[in-house]
């Protein structure tokens, strides 16, 4: 589904990200993970053509990223705050991003009810715009209004940092099924390695931008993960 | 001691913000803006004494500028209301050291004494007293009177924040200010109660009687004290963690369906005018561009002058599109990423925010319509104008934003606000506003004022039948500076 060959982003002489060849099959749940300033963010912003690649190229779908707009239509992604519009509400926002991805209201209104309880009653009907709630419910917002259209790529920039402990499993649940039964690749970086370990199939580590380990997940996974960043922690 | 360190922060605030290099023309702008301010105010002062004796001569200088002190006091509240900000530093990585809070306060309110608006009255009011002890005032009263004005002035400093903080909890924020103003005005001007005589009075009084100068040290004291008070109260960390409910207003949208493709984004614009702070200043901007050739048009001078009715329609109908076009697509910098990985098509984006345009053009043609009352003339030209700013004007506008490189903070206070602000706004104002005056001045001294109509007029229907074409061309620049954009907009 995404293939990525020979990509790299410099800023001047610094190289931030070194990626030679990964494939991320259609259907897999796939997590990235790092400590600061590994690459995540800026893999993800290549992944959406908000950056240009110094050197190579990403294709999702058979379509060069960087060159065609195609992979719009499929491709969905919650990043970071600015994705959000501050001044709709959230009823207003997911309207408008289903206008975008041609879903008329119906279909909206009954995507966004399957997440009545992940929203635990703090977002819809509320009458606030989404510059007035907490970060933690402008997440929840985010992340659903990700869910619109069928996209069949979602791409979730720490998906579960701000978030309550209850909203942290109930995610994890949401992410488990569109992956699983409905063959949705989903792209997920964290911090936390339980639940990335928890969530998906695949864990590819990223250091100084580069591939340093990528791992099918099994029981053992948590365990190498830990010992990893402990190491390099201390080096 | 403490007030170092809060010196030494300001300085690196002010030195290593990020936008310093940008910003640095606005501030020699601004620069130059306060030398010609104080020039004025200087000639003024010089000329002042003299002037009023050669203009009245029998009356006393000194009693007709105390007459007219309430009108000045008005004047300077009202101006400091749109100009003047409470000088606020970051407090909040303060409070939790080891900083009293009143210290903190106490520091915020005496720089603001410190501040242009309560020098430049001294520019006038100093030479001003010059001249009246030289020509046999009592010196010590005009001292004391000259004191006075000046802790005048201060009260006004710290009215106007008091006046701020009541205007930044309202919808209209500049309403309590002019309710206020104005309401004394028509006190004044209906002799409901004289407040003209009653400030000439009090200075005059306290001229002859300077212990009476007590009465406005008073005050200002008593200002100063509840202004500290108020700002102690904000100074919590509460203030701004409290979820203030905005009830939201929606109105209903449907009919932008009438525009096709481009529907959802016309709604995000109205929504975006509507509901952020500062755009919604650019509709009432409307209002007063809608009246601007007031300023011109009932002057006999202007009348002979049919070359200037251009300009003036440019400006009448276009204040939308000048004020609004001139920030696309900043107005959409805080969320540019989302609309750059999400499904569209720019050019529809484009469009939303040209139809938005060209439809304020025509409202406000129609709204100026009135002006006919000033002569035909002034209608053909206003009518040639709209059509030149939709054919020609949005597309220029619509292009020079794609140069566009700063963001926008939404939710700031409008009124003088140059955040997002470049040479860019600048330089569109040449084509935009000089380049249509120009057209037509020249062809109007070649030819007539109708030919001079016509022209203008075509040039515009030639703009709105390449308009696809147009469209085209600029989106295509708006795809090849997409990178730079993001970039720029995702910097604070």
């Amino acid at each position: 589904m995404i293939e990525t060959s020979n990509l790299s982003k410099s800023y001047g002489s610094k190289k931030v990200l070194q990626i030679d060849d990964l494939n991320i099959p259609k259907g897999q749940s796939f997590g990235l993970v790092g400590n600061n300033g590994a690459g995540k963010t800026t893999y993800f912003s290549l992944l959406l053509d908000l950056i240009k690649p110094t050197t190579g190229h990403i294709k999702s779908n058979e379509i060069l990223v960087h060159d065609s707009e195609d992979w719009k239509p499929f491709t969905s992604a919650f990043i970071d705050e600015s994705f959000l519009i501050g001044y709709l509400t959230p009823e207003e926002y997911f309207y408008f991003i289903g206008e975008l991805r041609g879903q008329n209201k119906a279909d909206v209104d009954s995507l966004v009810a399957q997440f009545e309880d992940f929203f635990h009653g703090e977002i819809l009907g509320q009458k606030k715009y989404l510059r007035d709630l907490s970060k933690g419910n402008q997440k929840k917002a985010g992340i659903v209004a990700a869910l619109i259209g069928n996209p069949e790529v979602i791409i979730l920039d720490e998906p579960f940092a701000n978030l309550d402990p209850t909203t942290q499993i109930r995610l994890k649940g949401i992410i488990k099924d569109l992956a699983e039964t409905q063959g949705v690749t989903i792209l997920v970086s964290s911090h936390d390695l339980l639940h990335v370990t928890d969530v998906c199939e695949r864990i590819v580590v990223l250091e100084k931008g580069e591939i340093v380990k990528d791992l099918e997940t099994n029981e053992a996974t948590l365990k190498e993960l830990e010992a990893h960043f402990a190491g390099s922690e201390m080096v | 001691m403490k007030l170092k360190h809060f010196i030494n922060l300001e300085w690196k605030k002010f030195f290593r913000s990020a936008s310093f290099g940008k910003s640095l023309a606005l501030n020699i702008l601004m620069i130059f803006l306060a030398l010609y301010f104080i020039a004025i105010f200087l000639i003024m002062g010089i000329a002042l004494f003299p002037g009023l004796k050669k203009a009245f001569p029998d009356d006393d200088p000194f009693i007709i500028l105390n007459g007219v002190m309430f009108f000045y006091i008005l004047a300077d509240v009202v101006m400091r209301f749109f100009f003047q900000k409470l000088p606020v530093m970051a407090v909040k990585p303060l409070l939790p050291l080891p900083v009293k809070r009143s210290k903190v306060v106490n520091y915020v309110l005496r720089k603001s004494a410190f501040s242009f608006f309560n020098f430049l009255p001294l520019f006038a009011f100093v030479p001003f007293s010059v001249f009246l002890i030289s020509n046999d005032y009592s010196t010590s009263g005009v001292l004391v009177w000259l004191l006075t004005v000046i802790i005048v002035t201060l009260i006004i400093n710290f009215l106007n924040f008091i006046i701020e903080s009541y205007a930044s909890e309202t919808e209209l924020s500049f309403l309590p200010v002019i309710v206020l103003a104005g309401g004394l005005f028509a006190l004044n001007h209906f002799n409901i109660i004289s407040l003209a005589d009653l400030v000439a009075n009090g200075f005059i009084g306290i001229y002859e009687n300077p212990i009476l100068v007590l009465v406005p040290i008073l005050i200002l004291i008593g200002l100063y004290i509840i202004n500290f008070k108020q700002l102690k109260q904000k100074l919590y960390l509460d203030s701004s963690l409290k979820t203030k409910v905005t009830e939201v207003n929606a109105a209903n949208l449907e009919w932008t369906k009438r525009f096709g493709d481009i529907a959802p984004f016309m709604q995000l614009d109205l929504k975006l005018l509507w509901r952020n702070k500062r755009s919604k200043s650019s509709i009432w901007l409307l209002l007063i561009g809608l009246l601007y050739g007031l300023f011109f048009y009932p002057n006999p001078i202007y009348a002979d002058m049919p070359w200037f009715f251009a300009f003036i329609g440019i400006f009448v109908t276009g204040i939308f599109l000048i004020n609004f076009g001139q920030f696309i697509p900043a107005w959409d910098s805080g969320y540019y990423k989302l609309l750059m990985s999400q499904n569209i098509k720019y050019e529809e984006y484009l469009k939303s925010k040209f139809t938005l345009m060209a439809l304020s053009v025509v409202i406000l043609f129609v709204l100026s319509i009135p002006y006919v009352y000033f002569g035909w003339k002034i209608l053909v030209a206003h009518f040639a104008a709209a059509v030149y700013n939709i054919g020609v004007n949005t597309h220029v506008i619509m292009y020079g934003g794609s140069f566009n490189r700063k963001k926008i903070d939404l939710n700031q206070r409008a009124a003088f606000n140059y955040q997002g602000t470049g040479a860019v706004q600048w330089i569109i104002g040449i084509p935009l506003m000089l380049l249509p005056l120009a057209i037509f001045g020249i062809t109007y001294w070649i030819g007539n004022f109708e030919i001079a109509c016509v022209v203008l007029t075509v040039l515009g229907v030639i703009g709105i039948v390449l308009h696809q074409k147009l469209m085209r061309f600029i989106t295509q620049k708006y795809i090849d500076s997409k990178y730079k954009m993001i970039d720029a907009f995702s910097q604070d």
